[in-house]
């Protein structure tokens, strides 16, 4: 009866706008508060708590102050030439890869980790993927003077060392998760199991726009500041609204970001999954980690391990916001093969001199595969990371390749 | 109340302790190599009820020993159908309940999966990641199959949450002894004593308390304030690391000799 039952469940209230505040903790029929009962108080606390403060000019205040004093933000709006005269449509770059940390994920954790102190908890404890979340929460707790614990699936940490290390470096420990698929999902269980046991001192500071209400909420808000940007931006130096607005999606937190900026024009808003992740596309409802969503899963409901070039989108579920954008058809959502990402990697160094994050490759990735279907249009991309951190795990890949041999003697794409 | 508003579960633990004697309800992974002949040892050893988990790929509640478990009996093909099937061909003599995490429950699609329990002699269900607010859907099912669903209450609930919990409770009440996650602890926590006394205060519901109830001395610990507790993370490692019914049935016999001999 589940799926039937979703779908004869009402969607939402007619009258709600499109990317307007969930309603009993859910957007349309995705979200709520799936958590064991030892967290569900934590959950009604952070909701009240993050309600206030938003709505508290001081401690917009404090946040915006960190946003710009200490992150760098207002992030630019890049005009790709280069790039553009190459794929014959006109490319724009929001540049969350140039704020402090190196990815957008600095937003959402300034905003946790200043709501966290104001509800009196002095440990944080994150899960992460690539180590961006990871990295940005041990600076948080750092800036903040808090403690810091992040999970880590093991393979992860083999392959981005470098973000283990810069943990380490800025005071956090760093706890492998070694059950399961040792990614990101098994960080996320990890993390939930330790908040369960320390809920009284720590606050968990989830890395995306996914969970328990009020994280995708919440989430949501503190990186809205990359649309609103955004927006203002385009209609400032190029005038109205893009065609397009593409960004890469593994729980989707940058592009729930950038999406809230455009709701409401006319802007077609996109987002890329990875074809070994992709929840989105491939996935059913399904309740884990919090929240109903779209989530691969077997026949039985026993969830699939996600296969994808980029740590940070080796994610089987996907954002419940995003799973109701996709339903009411507000955003659509694509895969792209590792392979296209690897090729829009090296397109984008090469055209730009802006290396991506593997992430924000897929996005890239898309808009290079469908050019076609682009010709003349206007498309701002999200580049949610920069990709020094994958530069190690490209060596291997594209080693060959680049080491002076004829391109064509390369062995680009195996991996 | 007569007695015939309860279910076979509840009546079971009401029983229990209308004659003085503390519940002991033990928790066995199924899929396990050899699980069902360990639920009968548990039970022919003085078990009270037997909680039987479906093991899940994210078991968020649970520790390494009951991580470990799930993970053989998925590697060795478990499935909810198949432990359902298996269930309905034991008669273990004592009631029986599900405890699985919310995915497998609601793929398989809430009103078939009470009424296939229900079907295979299932009395109880016990979901540990779907909190109060979210059990509407499952409870109009399972109420209608006549599954009885057990509700968890934490320490950290305040006041005014725990008779809520309680009036939606059937079976018993699964108080939380701590906060964390199943595992075997050297001392039973005080919160485990706490959570037995703050339910018994607002409910008639048999209160238990499970999770860090970890060796026979700390079940009697417990049982100075509840009406009985489940054993999870002990039995289940007996189980994956000797693996025979022999020795999962003598130590559910320590635990039923401690409650016997000292409550």
């Amino acid at each position: 009866m589940g799926e039937l039952q979703s779908a004869t469940v009402s969607r939402g209230t007619p009258a709600a706008p499109v990317m307007g505040n969930p309603v009993n903790g859910r957007f349309g029929d995705f979200g709520g508060q799936f958590v064991p009962e030892t967290l569900v108080p934590a959950c009604q606390e952070l909701e009240v708590a993050f309600t206030e403060a938003w709505a508290d000019p001081a401690f917009r205040a404090e946040l915006d102050h960190l946003l710009r004093e200490y992150a760098g933000r207002p992030s630019p709006l890049t005009e790709c030439a280069r790039l553009s005269g190459e794929l014959g449509c006109r490319v724009w770059l929001k540049r969350e890869d140039l704020n402090h940390t190196g990815s957008h994920k600095i937003n959402n954790v300034l905003g946790q980790a200043l709501l966290a102190r104001r509800m009196g908890k002095t440990r944080l404890v994150a899960e992460t993927g690539a180590g961006q979340h990871g990295v940005a929460s041990a600076t948080a707790a750092a800036l903040l003077g808090m403690e810091c614990v992040v999970y880590m699936g093991e393979v992860d940490m083999a392959r981005q060392e470098l973000n283990v290390f810069r943990m380490r470096l800025l005071g956090a420990e760093v706890r492998p998760a070694s059950s399961g698929s040792r990614t990101l999902k098994d960080a996320v269980n990890e993390a939930m199991r330790d908040w369960v046991a320390t809920v009284e001192s720590s606050h968990y500071c989830l890395g995306s726009v996914m969970g328990p209400h009020p994280y995708p909420w919440m989430v949501r808000e503190f990186h809205r500041v990359i649309g609103e940007e955004c927006a203002e931006q385009f209609r400032t130096n190029v005038g109205g609204s893009p065609d397009y607005v593409v960004a890469c999606v593994g729980g989707g937190s940058n592009a729930i970001g950038i999406f809230s900026g455009f709701a409401e024009a006319s802007t077609r808003l996109i987002g890329v999954e990875p074809a070994g992740g992709a929840a989105v596309g491939r996935g059913v409802p399904g309740i884990v980690h919090g929240m109903r969503s779209y989530l691969m899963q077997d026949e039985f409901g026993q969830v699939e391990e996600a296969h994808s070039i980029s740590a940070g989108l080796d994610y089987p579920g996907v954002g419940p916001e995003h799973a109701h954008l996709s339903d009411i058809g507000r955003a659509e959502y694509h895969p792209v093969s590792d392979a296209e990402v690897i090729e829009a990697f090296k397109l984008l160094s090469r055209t730009e001199g802006i290396i991506p994050a593997l992430e924000s490759a897929h996005a890239i990735a898309w808009v290079s595969r469908e050019r076609k279907r682009l010709a003349g249009s206007t498309v701002v991309v999200n580049l949610s990371g920069r990709g020094d951190k994958d530069v190690a795990q490209m060596m291997d890949i594209l080693g060959p390749e680049l080491q002076g041999g004829t391109p064509s003697s390369g062995q680009g794409g195996g991996s | 109340m007569s007695a015939a508003v309860y279910g076979v579960l509840e009546t079971s633990l009401r029983e229990r302790r209308e004659l003085g004697v503390k519940s002991l309800v033990v928790y066995l992974t199924g899929g396990l190599p050899g699980w069902m002949d360990m639920v009968r040892a548990a039970a022919d050893a003085g078990a009270d009820a037997i909680e039987i988990g479906i093991p899940f790929s994210d078991p968020v509640m649970d520790g390494p020993v009951i991580q470990e478990a799930s993970d053989r009996a998925l590697a060795a093909g478990a499935t909810p159908p198949g432990i359902l099937a298996d269930v309905a061909t034991l008669d273990a003599g004592v009631p029986l309940a599900i405890m699985t995490y919310y995915n497998l429950v609601y793929r398989f699609g809430l009103e078939r999966f009470a009424r296939t329990a229900s079907e295979a002699g299932i009395s109880g269900v016990i979901l540990p990641d779907l909190p109060l607010e979210e059990s509407g859907e499952w409870c109009v099912a399972a109420d209608a199959a006549g599954i009885e669903t057990v509700m968890l209450a934490a320490p950290t609930a305040p006041a005014e949450r725990l008779p809520r919990v309680c009036s939606r409770a059937r079976g018993f009440v699964y108080g939380v002894g701590l906060l964390g996650i199943t595992g075997e602890r050297d001392s039973l926590a005080s919160s485990a004593l706490d959570i037995a006394r703050r339910l018994k205060a607002v409910t008639d519901v048999p209160v238990l308390v499970g999770v860090g109830v970890s060796t026979p001395a700390q079940a009697v610990e417990a049982c100075a304030v509840a009406d009985g507790v489940i054993v999870g993370s002990a039995v289940v490692r007996r189980a994956i690391e000797v693996g025979t019914a022999e020795s999962v049935g003598s130590l559910v016999a320590e635990f039923r000799a401690a409650l016997d001999a000292k409550c």
